[in-house]
Order: C-alpha cells, then sequence, then structure tokens
C-alpha cells in the first residue's frame, strides 16, 4: 500500500517539476518579442560604431569595394594605412595637441571660477543674491549662438581672435552658468553646523572655502569636470567661431573642414574619428559611474 | 613650444592667480570695518562668476538683439530690414522649417525611446550591459557621429557595389539604393536620427534612473488589482514618470533648437537640410553681421518659454527646500 502511495507521490513530484520547466519555458517564449525589441535597440546604437572602426583599420580601395562587413570573410585586409595617412596629413597631430592645449586650461578656468561663485551664492547673504542666481539659471538654456558676433567683436578688438585664450575664456564663460548653478545646490547641501564651528574658531572665509566647502565639494566638482572636459574635447561651434582657419584650432575643427574639402576620399577620416571619438569613450568606460551619476545628477535637479 | 609654455601658466597660473585673490582680498576686507565687510564681501566672492557673465553672455546678448536692427558694417539703423530678410528669404525659411522638424520629432523620437528602452530593460537581466550600449553614443562627439553616419548613409549609383550599411541592407530586399543625404524627402529625417541616436542613451539613464525610483509596492498593488502589464506602463508608470519626462523634453527642446554640428558636418546645410543655427553660422561667416543676429534673435525668442519654465521649476524648488 505504502510503496504504491510512494509511487505516485514520486509521479506528482516529477510531474510538477516538468511543468514548472515548461512553465519557464512557456514564460520565456511570451518574453521573446521583448528581447528581440531590445536586441533591434542596441544593434542600432551599437552597429554604426563598430562599422566606423573596422572601417579604420582598411585600406581605402577596399572601402570602396565593399562595406565594412566584409572583413567578416577572408581575406580580411586589416591595414594601419588610415591611421599613418591621417597622421601624416598637415594639422592633423597639431590640432590634436590643440585640442589638449584647449581643453585642460579652460577645465580648470571655468571650474576654479565657478566653484568660488558658487561659494558665495552658497553661504552669503547679499542684496540681489536671488535676482542675479534667477538670471544665472536663466543664462543656462541661451543658446551661445546669441553671443558670438559681440564676443569675437570683443576678441577682435583685444587682439585676442584666434588665439587659445579668446577660447579658454570662451568656454569658460559659456560654461559657467551650469557649473555655478550645480555647485551652488551641491555647496549649500552642506552641513551648516560646520561652517559655523570653523567661524567660532576663527577661520576666515579664505580658510573656510578652501578647507572645508573645496574639499568636501570634491565629487561634485569630479564629476563635473568629466563633462565639462569632454564638452570642450568635443566641441565644434565655439572653436570654429574664434579659431576659424588659426593654426590652433583643434581636432574637430580640422576634421569637418577635411570632410568638407576632401569631397570623395574622405574616407581615411575613419581613423581621425576614431582618435577623436577615443578619448571620450575611454573616459566613459573608465568612469562609468561618476559619468551616469552626473547626467542623472545635472539634470533632474536642473 | 610657447603653446605649451602658454597652457601650463594658465594650468597652474589661473588657481594661483585666484589663490591670490582669494588671500590678498580676504586680508584686506579682514581689515575693513564689520559693517562694510558684511557688504562687500559677497560681491567679491562672486564677483569673477558673475564678471564672466556679464562679457560673455548678458553684455552680448543685449548688443546681440542692438545688431539685429543695424546695418552689417553697424554704422546705421536699418529697423526691420533683417528680420524683413529672414521672414521672406526662401533660404531662411526653409531652415525655420528644418528647426521645426528637429523640434518636434528630435524630442519626441529621443524621449520616447528613452522611455521605452527604459521600460524594457527594467525587465531583463542583461540590463547594465544593454545600457552601456545604448548609451555609447553619448560621449561620442556630434564630429565623430557625423562620420560614423556618413558611412551608414553613404549612396553609390545604381548597380555600383553599395558601401554605406543601409543601402547594402535595402539591397538584400532588392530595393534601389536612396542617396539619403541628397534626397529632399529623406535628408531631413537622416541629420535627425543621427541627432536621436547620439542622445537617446542620455534620456533613457535619467528616466531609468527616475523609474527605479517607483516603490515596488505601488506596481505589486495595480498587480493585485488584475492591471496587466501594459496597463501597469501606461495607467502607473508613466504618469510617475510624468515630471522626468517633461524636464527631459525641454533639455531636449533646447537641443534640437540649437543643432549645429550634425547639420554643418554631414551637408553643410545643402539640399535644403539648413537650420536656423547653420543659417546663422553662414550669415556670420559671410559678414552679413545684421542678419546673423536677427537670426540668432529669432532663436532666442523661441527659447524664451523655455527659459521661463527653467526660472519658475527653479523657484518651485526653492521653495522646497
Amino acid at each position: 500500500m505504502s510503496g504504491v502511495q510512494v509511487e505516485t507521490r514520486r509521479e506528482t513530484a516529477r510531474a510538477s517539476a516538468a511543468s514548472v520547466a515548461l512553465d519557464r519555458w512557456g514564460h520565456q517564449l511570451q518574453r521573446l518579442p521583448l528581447h528581440l525589441i531590445i536586441v533591434v535597440f542596441i544593434a542600432i546604437w551599437i552597429v554604426p560604431t563598430i562599422g566606423l572602426i573596422v572601417n579604420s583599420f582598411r585600406s581605402l580601395q577596399d572601402m570602396n569595394a565593399g562595406g565594412w562587413w566584409t572583413v567578416l570573410f577572408p581575406p580580411h585586409g586589416f591595414t594601419l594605412a588610415s591611421y599613418t595617412q591621417v597622421l601624416n596629413t598637415e594639422n592633423v597631430t597639431t590640432s590634436i595637441f590643440n585640442s589638449v592645449l584647449i581643453t585642460v586650461p579652460a577645465t580648470v578656468i571655468q571650474l576654479a571660477i565657478a566653484t568660488m561663485g558658487a561659494y558665495a551664492f552658497a553661504w552669503m547673504k547679499f542684496p540681489g543674491k536671488n535676482l542675479f542666481f534667477i538670471v544665472i539659471v536663466g543664462l543656462m538654456v541661451v543658446p551661445i549662438q546669441m553671443t558670438l558676433i559681440p564676443v569675437l567683436r570683443i576678441f577682435q578688438a583685444t587682439g585676442l581672435a584666434g588665439t587659445f585664450i579668446a577660447v579658454w575664456l570662451a568656454h569658460s564663460g559659456y560654461g559657467l552658468p551650469f557649473e555655478v548653478f550645480l555647485l551652488r545646490n551641491y555647496l549649500g547641501g552642506l552641513p551648516r553646523e560646520i561652517f559655523e564651528s570653523a567661524e567660532v574658531d576663527g577661520a576666515g572665509h579664505a580658510v573656510r572655502f578652501l578647507r572645508i566647502a573645496v574639499p568636501m565639494t570634491l565629487p561634485a566638482i569630479a564629476s563635473l569636470t568629466i563633462f565639462v572636459f569632454l564638452g570642450v574635447w568635443n566641441d565644434l561651434l565655439v572653436s570654429l567661431t574664434f579659431l576659424g582657419s588659426s593654426p590652433n584650432r583643434p581636432f574637430t575643427v580640422v576634421i569637418t573642414q577635411l570632410v568638407t574639402s576632401l569631397g570623395g576620399g574622405w574616407q581615411f577620416l575613419t581613423a581621425a574619428a576614431v582618435l577623436q571619438m577615443s578619448l571620450p569613450l575611454a573616459v566613459f568606460i573608465a568612469l562609468q559611474r561618476y559619468f551616469v551619476r552626473g547626467v542623472t545628477a545635472g539634470s533632474v535637479k536642473g | 613650444m610657447d603653446r605649451i609654455i602658454t597652457a601650463v601658466i594658465a594650468v597652474v597660473g589661473v588657481p594661483l592667480v585666484l589663490l591670490g585673490y582669494i588671500y590678498l582680498g580676504e586680508w584686506v576686507i579682514e581689515r575693513l570695518p564689520e559693517r562694510v565687510q558684511v557688504w562687500i564681501r559677497p560681491y567679491f566672492w562672486a564677483l569673477p562668476a558673475i564678471g564672466f557673465a556679464t562679457i560673455f553672455m548678458v553684455y552680448p546678448l543685449l548688443r546681440t538683439v542692438v545688431l539685429s536692427f543695424r546695418n552689417n558694417a553697424d554704422t546705421t539703423w536699418v529697423g526691420l530690414n533683417n528680420y524683413i530678410y529672414f521672414f521672406t528669404f526662401p533660404d531662411t525659411l526653409t531652415s525655420l522649417r528644418n528647426s521645426l522638424l528637429w523640434l518636434v520629432f528630435y524630442t519626441l523620437f529621443s524621449v520616447g525611446f528613452g522611455l521605452i528602452i527604459a521600460i524594457l530593460l527594467d525587465r531583463v537581466r542583461y540590463e547594465s550591459i544593454a545600457k552601456i550600449a545604448i548609451f555609447l553614443p553619448v560621449p561620442i562627439s556630434a564630429v565623430a557621429a557625423s562620420i560614423i553616419w556618413k558611412f551608414m548613409f553613404d549612396y553609390q549609383p545604381p548597380g555600383q557595389v553599395q558601401t554605406g550599411t543601409l543601402n547594402a541592407a535595402l539591397g538584400v530586399f532588392g530595393a534601389q539604393p536612396v542617396a539619403w543625404l541628397v534626397n529632399s524627402s529623406t535628408n531631413n529625417a537622416a541629420l535627425i536620427f543621427v541627432g536621436i541616436w547620439s542622445i537617446t542613451g542620455f534620456c533613457m539613464v535619467i528616466i531609468s534612473a527616475s523609474l527605479k525610483a517607483i516603490s515596488t509596492e505601488v506596481l505589486e498593488a495595480a498587480r493585485m488589482d488584475g492591471a496587466n502589464e501594459l496597463q501597469i506602463i501606461r495607467l502607473v508608470v508613466t504618469p510617475l514618470l510624468w515630471p522626468t519626462i517633461t524636464v527631459v523634453g525641454t533639455t531636449m527642446i533646447i537641443n534640437a533648437l540649437k543643432t549645429f554640428d550634425i547639420v554643418y558636418v554631414l551637408t553643410s546645410g545643402a539640399y535644403d537640410t539648413d537650420v536656423i543655427a547653420t543659417q546663422m553660422f553662414r550669415q556670420l561667416a559671410n559678414a552679413h553681421y545684421g542678419r546673423a543676429a536677427a537670426v540668432g534673435v529669432v532663436l532666442f525668442v523661441a527659447i524664451v518659454p523655455l527659459l521661463v519654465i527653467n526660472i519658475r521649476r527653479f523657484q518651485q524648488q526653492e521653495e522646497q527646500r
């Protein structure tokens, strides 16, 4: 008797295990459209970049004879020809260098000034403070096109047009409103007691700013630095306007000018584009977490 | 070599100058009477930031408005001539129309795709790796993105080998190749899509962050009440995400109106693809300063409502602080 019971119990257990597995399969099958849609999105968002990177390692003849996918079949024909050609093109190496010489000082200048201004807006009271700050919030959305002509005139009048100093200053001016806004929110969130006890201990504003405010704001400053740095590195319009054809123009401007001037032979610029985007991509992949945090902090609050 | 020295001086010098400014200024201020100190100190601290904002944004903004009523050499008043030109010349009207197309479709699709992808990825295990793939174009410059897509859109006459990915794909289905960037029925859509491709990851990340903030209890309660997944997304998730969607949406509208790089690199505004920003740059490059200023003012006027919304939102946030 008992043996039969055990047997049936086993049967039901096996049956239910099978139905669970079937259920899971059914469930996954139901979810197949979901996975398919996601795969299509991922493909559209990633394939173009892969195509460019693959093409940058092919010869010009191969690029004209077939699309990037032909490397899947032998002969693969990988070569560094595009890279040697682009690096030997006049201006290109200089312009990569220029990009660094523009980006680093521009980033340092604006963040230094913005942190100082944010400190005043966060921890000091003065007449007109709200009005000044509302103007800054408004300036965050003003298109820089609106400022190009008068600023260009200022640079021409002062002899700065075409110099690094011009773009350092212009980038700093354009970046400041957002940076002051973000840093002021962060600084304002620090505990008041810390500043008050420092004041009681006789620390002046210089000490409170440099020893307390700046170190405690470093996480925000770090995220912001990544964004400002990449923003300037990737910029086209500001440099195009204030540097134009000057020998100081950055990588993005030179690439753009080569695309239009080369007409049919622009394909070898794949290597230039890959070089230009390798820095932002490396920064993104290395600092992913800060990057995503910076994006969300910047816009949800903004 | 000179240039390296200049750069090093700038990187080291600027913080040093600011430090000197802070210490020296505070040294002087601390020796002033208490009443004067309280009055003068905030302005001293905010001065560099306010100064930069004034010289590079506030003054130029006002000056551009004035210039838009002046001739190119800035010697006489020309009344509304520059604006009349803008609103009657076919080329500038095309750029206005295209900017409207950008505004509608770029905003709709970048936010829409961002929302859809965020919701879909929330339901699968490989979410984080998939997010990286979608976000990858965000750090890429518009210049590099344009070259990436120049290959996608590449066109060869029918009968020749299609090296562009899209036309090769069309060929597989036996369709004729399309000159995506030249054909005026496809080129604006093509350019706008490059913009959407570049920014969707940004929208997705922000929407996803607030999606994660929705408590699972709310969703469970809806499921208990017998709502299916689509109803939950439509009736529970989307309304809760709405504040985030509007913030992201306004940012995208501003982006759309400012669009310059993609159009400038891919078509230079040829074949009826001009937008307001490229139109303005062309007028500027041709030394038509009055007209360029008028184009700038039109762009600014289009952005004013968003500026007001931004300030309102800021004031609401301040009240909550």
